[in-house]
């Protein structure tokens, strides 16, 4: 298990209250009950820990673990290659 | 118009985190009153450069994470602070002790809590984040602020559906949360409520703001003393489940007292300068209240009068006006009346204290007995009152009749009728 997912799924386990292995890269949004605001405020977590920002857009589409993890990892490879975000 | 009783207790609150808990330490005299730790407070400047007192009452033991009691869902944790937590879990005991949803339609009954300062917590928090290292807001942090978090976090809790709604009147929250309340289920707006108050607001901003308004005692609040100081800080809530006499008595429930009558006023004054004749407006209209429900004249109904449980702040006017107002109010049988004071054990817990003075005045008429007002030893004989102190002392026969008051900064009064039930 890479950082990145390993660090969003103890995220996400901490703010369900779940054991970290009740969570997992294909555990949907809906199976763990987490509602709109906490997507929200999941996402805002995961801003601060991995200082990237989600845009407006993207939020829509993230409906499991995996989503978010790629997602992070998409995000972070952009910010250190500022060429292939432009692109 | 229906007759209303009170069927159901809890709390959370720095002398007990049960109705038995907080009965115990209330007729023991048992303050928690204690020294604060600015250590533990975020954001605190330590040492601090000017704060003048050193002692709060906080709740104890409150443990949502680890306590089955107290345990509340990753959406409660996520969507509350903590005077909201204190509510949901009182509202809790409340309603698990009365059975109240068992009997009643959830869709119908009512909830009016009282909560003024809302959750500082989160919001100094991200305040000092934002402004000190321009650090993002959370996305919590209005739910988390919102005064009404606990109410509507109770009403999750319950599934109740019912006109339901927060009342912020500074110190009087709770008591006119528990009167709109008693007037809501005696005119049959609900057949049933959850009702009370709910507050924490110990933040090290919030203590500084009450610091630079000089009126914190620098040792612990003795009401209605020969030296007293000023207030003391609290939090805490106590909620409380209301409900129709002729439908408590046909299922069963156990009843701790009648809620006869409630009184509002305005002194129309001043902020911070209270008037007694706005204070003894709102007990003499509880007072004649209490009179059309028992059937009596104010004169009947105020010799019947065997308690008061007082605003009690410990601040040398709060007291020196609300001595004036009960004068004023009872003439003749003021300095016969017993008087105490829950701040001298709780401190002042602002939008819920007249809800745990209330839960202190339901326990005293339920126990026919007066508790005492901790930490007092010599009553300022200025005011000429019949101040409880030392040890509990019995209801007097026939006098089975109390007034809890609570008189709020911008001079907001809210004054609740209780009766001892006796059948």
């Amino acid at each position: 298990m890479d950082d990145v997912e390993s660090r969003i799924i103890e995220l996400v386990a901490k703010s369900k209250n779940l054991p970290v292995t009740d969570v997992r890269m294909n555990s949907t949004f809906d199976e763990l009950q987490i509602d709109s605001l906490d997507k929200i405020n999941l996402s805002f977590a995961v801003e601060e820990m991995f200082s990237i920002e989600i845009p407006d857009d993207s939020l829509n589409s993230l409906k499991t673990v995996g989503d978010v993890v790629r997602g992070v990892e998409s995000l972070r490879a952009a910010a250190a290659s500022p060429d292939a975000a432009a692109s | 118009m229906k007759r209303v009783v009170v069927t159901g207790l809890g709390c959370v609150t720095p002398i007990g985190n049960s109705v038995e808990a907080f009965c115990d330490s209330l007729f023991a005299g048992r303050s928690g009153i204690a020294p604060f730790d600015l250590g533990a407070m975020p954001g605190a400047l330590s040492p601090d450069p000017g704060i003048r007192f050193k002692t709060t009452a906080k709740v104890k033991g409150f443990d949502p994470s680890g306590n089955p009691e107290h345990r509340l869902t990753p959406s409660f944790m996520l969507t509350s602070e903590l005077g909201a937590q204190f509510g949901i879990v009182a509202a809790r005991q409340a309603v698990a002790a009365s059975g109240l949803l068992r009997h009643y339609d959830p869709a119908e009954v009512a909830i009016v809590s009282g909560c003024s300062c809302g959750g500082r917590g989160a919001d100094e928090d991200a305040n000092r984040n934002l402004y000190t290292r321009n650090a993002r807001v959370p996305p919590t942090a209005i739910i988390r602020t919102m005064a009404s978090s606990g109410t509507s976090n109770i009403a999750i809790e319950n599934g109740v559906t019912g006109p339901t709604l927060n009342v912020a009147t500074a110190c009087a929250s709770g008591t006119h949360a528990l009167g709109l309340a008693f007037q809501m289920v005696r005119a049959g707006i609900a057949p049933a409520a959850i009702a009370g108050g709910y507050e924490a607001a110990l933040t090290y901003g919030f203590l500084r703001a009450w610091d630079s308004m000089r009126v914190v005692s620098p040792t612990a609040c003795r009401p209605f003393s020969a030296d007293r100081d000023g207030m003391t800080l609290g939090e805490g809530a106590a909620m409380f489940t209301l409900e129709p006499l002729d439908a408590a008595l046909a299922r069963g429930a156990r009843i701790w007292a009648e809620i006869v009558g409630f009184g509002m006023s305005a002194d129309a004054h001043h902020v911070t300068q209270p008037l007694a004749r706005g204070a003894a407006l709102a007990m003499q209209r509880a007072l004649d209240d209490a009179s059309t429900t028992l059937g009596l004249a104010r004169e009947q109904t105020m010799e019947r009068v065997g308690y008061i449980n007082a605003h009690g702040t410990g601040t040398q006017t709060n007291d020196q006006v609300e001595a004036a107002a009960i004068h004023q109010t009872f003439a003749e049988l003021a300095p016969r009346i017993p008087i105490g004071a829950t701040k001298a054990q709780t401190g002042h817990s602002i939008g819920a204290a007249g809800a745990i003075e209330a839960l202190a005045t339901v326990l005293a008429l339920d126990a026919a007995g007066l508790p005492p007002t901790a930490g007092v030893t010599e009553i300022d004989p200025a005011l000429n009152l019949d101040v409880i102190v030392r040890q509990q002392r019995p209801l007097a026969p026939g006098k089975h009749l109390a007034l809890s008051n609570s008189l709020a900064f911008g001079g907001l009064n809210a004054v609740l009728a209780l009766r001892r039930y006796t059948g």
